[in-house]
């Protein structure tokens, strides 16, 4: 027994359509119903009414049947597309929720971070959050004055401190907020997804943490859509599916099997309402795809295959000349390339009103790992007016190869660089020691 | 939730997450665990409440100080409510002070758990502890405009009698009130917004069914003991008897309201307890 972090069975967790969403009804729908049903109401309303509620409405299950053991020590990444169930998981073992089935047992102090700053009042000074916020966390006040020099060290926020935090800059903010949860000691962590937040320079500090503390040998469950992180942090890996637990194993492989699933997410974005769809006089935007060779859509794509940007697109007057464009910038926002699309066909040529879909091939084997944000624009060759520019209509993330066969080799640690082309090398071997110059 | 939570550290503690129906035990001892977090809240909630404003803490005087004005002028003035034998000025703001406890009190506890959602969504702590710490920072305000009242006393020369000494239970009998309502409302809150629009309402409603701008001796017995049934009354005539000698004491009156708060405020809790586990899904 000693030897278990949390082991969960059998675990479910049932909403209400929409209850999630619409969170609260009204008095006077209660009261309208009490005419009828009084007595199922009132029920309703003292919250004893469980059973009958099951009929009434749509459920639906967040989490079903999931069970799994996680040992001292270990670190477990969570992923699944949105809507998979890894929110309620968390909010679950972290007794925000109660579950509707099954169970939890959970050894150790447990630290939850699900989002981090929570508490914090725009009013209160830098010191005075930093107070409020570790008690919310469930620190006490000893604890985090022993700690405080480092907290504030680590944000960075030494001169500010006794600012009101209502002058901070985002950046500021996030930094504080991190290091106070940063600075929590529980036998068991866990995160969601804050690393999705703040500037590249943060995000690296509070990866560089969470691996000191499960070098610490305390167990982490962590949450994230970054799949490189996933890879880099943990060993082991846990996938969602629609509630259920679809596959648990070793990390690189689940995210394999993830990546493969062709899931959908970031990864494609369609106007339904032509009335909210980006639009000119010329031309209306409908949609912008990441896909894989497969014709997939794909937020997360091998690093070794190509990945085709899609932009479908209504002209809806004649005699133009088009140049539809994609611009990528990376998660450090630097733009990595535009381009315009070169289809001869159609190059200086009018087109005439109706339905087009352009498609533009990145080579595999080009991008570095990580998040992409691709920008989608259409601009007329004569004169020269923009149609539309749709910021951020797309991303995706590209993950590199843990076989050894891309750029990075066999080398497994931190790889830069805003490319990552895999080139051809030749190496000559000149034989003996080197005593000549190569001439 | 049964939190297994113990302090050494020899023995690792087991948490157990398991779904629950039902009545829920009250679990004290965790609540206890994290008093520290009420400090911190309501020390929050004094800070915050008067940045930004022009006369800052003046407010806590000027609310019951200028209903006194206004009560002085129309009950005293001209419809020469009788007052015990007191100054009506001070006869209705010694019962205006512990009043503005309670209603703001009620009234911010009510709509705690709406106005902290985020935390309640996205970390654990025992819920208890919102209701209660926004009671628990009135007592600011509370304690600024009891020292008006004393100087009050001292333009009217009026001493305090012994009995001063039964103060802090009227408290206890007033936040336990507050309390008990605001669990009750709050709690409602989160599933039926509706009771944000009752809250204003039910004060009003209150303040007059409340002996504050009006003696209850204006009543006779009996009925003085059953109008005790509204706590509020048992913590007005108790300030007034306690602090400027009025002859209604207050007796049996008290402990009917000690009676009903007692129920509201244990009602209250269980209610609270039982609903709290769907608050981060409906808030």
């Amino acid at each position: 027994m000693g030897n278990l972090a949390i082991v969960v069975e059998g675990l479910g967790k049932q909403y209400r359509l929409g209850q999630a969403q619409a969170s609260y009804g009204t008095l006077r729908d209660t009261i309208v119903g009490m005419v009828g049903e009084p007595v199922r109401r009132v029920r309703d309303l003292l919250g004893t009414n469980r059973q009958e509620l099951a009929m009434q409405g749509e459920w639906m299950w967040a989490l079903k049947d999931v069970s799994f053991t996680i040992s001292r020590g270990e670190v477990v990444g969570i992923i699944g597309r949105n809507g998979a169930g890894k929110s309620t998981l968390l909010k679950i073992l972290s007794q925000i929720t109660d579950p509707s089935e099954g169970g939890v047992d959970i050894h150790g102090r447990v630290g939850s971070l699900l989002e981090v700053g929570t508490g914090f009042h725009q009013e209160l000074t830098g010191r005075e959050n930093v107070f409020m916020n570790g008690a919310i966390l469930g620190m006490k006040r000893k604890e985090i004055e022993r700690k405080f020099d480092e907290i504030v060290a680590f944000a960075e926020v030494e001169k500010f401190i006794d600012t009101p935090v209502k002058h901070y800059s985002s950046g500021m903010y996030l930094r504080l907020a991190f290091a106070v949860a940063a600075h929590l000691e529980p036998e068991i962590l866990i995160v969601d997804e804050v690393l999705a937040v703040g500037d590249v320079g943060f995000q690296k500090k509070c990866l560089g943490k969470m691996a000191g503390v499960a070098k610490e040998g305390r167990t982490v469950l962590f949450v994230s859509h970054n799949m490189p992180a996933i890879t880099r942090l943990c060993e082991r890996a846990i996938l969602l599916d629609d509630g259920r637990l679809l596959q648990d194993g070793v990390s690189h492989q689940v995210v394999k099997a993830y990546l493969n699933a062709g899931v959908v997410s970031i990864a494609s974005r369609e106007w339904q309402n032509p009335e909210k769809a980006p639009c000119g006089e010329v031309a209306r935007l409908w949609a912008v795809r990441v896909r894989t060779e497969n014709g997939q859509c794909a937020d997360a794509i091998d690093i070794r295959k190509p990945i085709g940007l899609e932009m479908e697109f209504e002209v809806l007057k004649p005699g133009y000349a088009l140049m539809p464009s994609f611009h990528l910038y990376n998660e450090e926002n630097a733009h990595v390339f535009s381009t315009v699309e070169q289809d001869p066909a159609w190059r200086r040529r009018h087109r005439p009103p109706g339905h087009y879909r352009s498609t533009a091939w990145i080579p595999g084997n080009f991008l570095a790992e990580g998040s992409l944000f691709i920008d989608a624009g259409l601009t007329t060759l004569e004169p020269l007016i923009l149609q539309f520019f749709e910021r951020q209509a797309v991303a995706f993330q590209v993950i590199d190869s843990p076989d050894g066969d891309s750029a990075r080799g066999d080398w497994g640690g931190r790889f830069g660089g805003t490319v990552r082309p895999l080139l051809k090398w030749s190496t000559a071997f000149n034989g003996g020691p080197k005593t000549e110059a190569l001439a | 939730m049964e939190l297994t939570a113990e302090l050494n550290e020899s023995e690792t503690p087991v948490l157990r997450i398991r779904p629950h129906r039902g009545w829920q035990r009250l679990n004290l001892k965790e609540l206890w665990q994290y008093r520290e977090l009420v400090y911190f809240l309501s020390w929050r909630d004094i800070k915050v409440r008067y940045k930004q404003t022009a006369l800052g803490a003046a407010w806590a005087i000027i609310q019951p100080f200028m209903t006194m004005v206004v009560f002085s002028f129309f009950f005293g003035k001209l419809a020469k409510m009788p007052s015990d034998g007191i100054p009506y000025p001070l006869f209705t703001y010694a019962a205006l002070v512990p009043w503005t406890f309670f209603a703001n009190g009620l009234t911010q506890s009510s709509n705690s758990l709406v106005q902290n959602s985020n935390m309640l969504k996205k970390i654990y702590f025992p819920r208890l502890i919102i209701p209660i710490s926004t009671i628990v920072s009135g007592a600011v305000d509370f304690v600024i405009a009891f020292i008006v009242l004393l100087l009050m006393m001292g333009y009217y020369g009026i001493a305090p009698t012994a009995n001063i000494v039964w103060v802090p239970f009227l408290l206890i009998l007033e936040v336990g009130t507050a309390l008990g309502i605001g669990l009750w409302l709050s709690a409602m809150n989160v599933q039926f917004r509706d009771v944000r629009y009752v809250i204003p309402f039910l004060t009003q409603f209150w303040l007059f069914a409340t002996p504050i701008a009006y003696p209850s001796s204006l009543l006779s017995e009996p009925w003085r003991t059953w109008y005790g049934l509204n706590p509020m009354v048992g913590v007005v005539e108790g300030f007034r008897w306690a602090l400027l000698g009025t002859q209604t004491a207050p007796g049996s009156m008290v402990l009917a309201s000690v009676l009903a708060t007692l129920i509201v405020l244990v009602t209250g809790v269980f209610y609270f307890r039982r609903m709290e586990k769907t608050f981060a899904d409906r808030v």
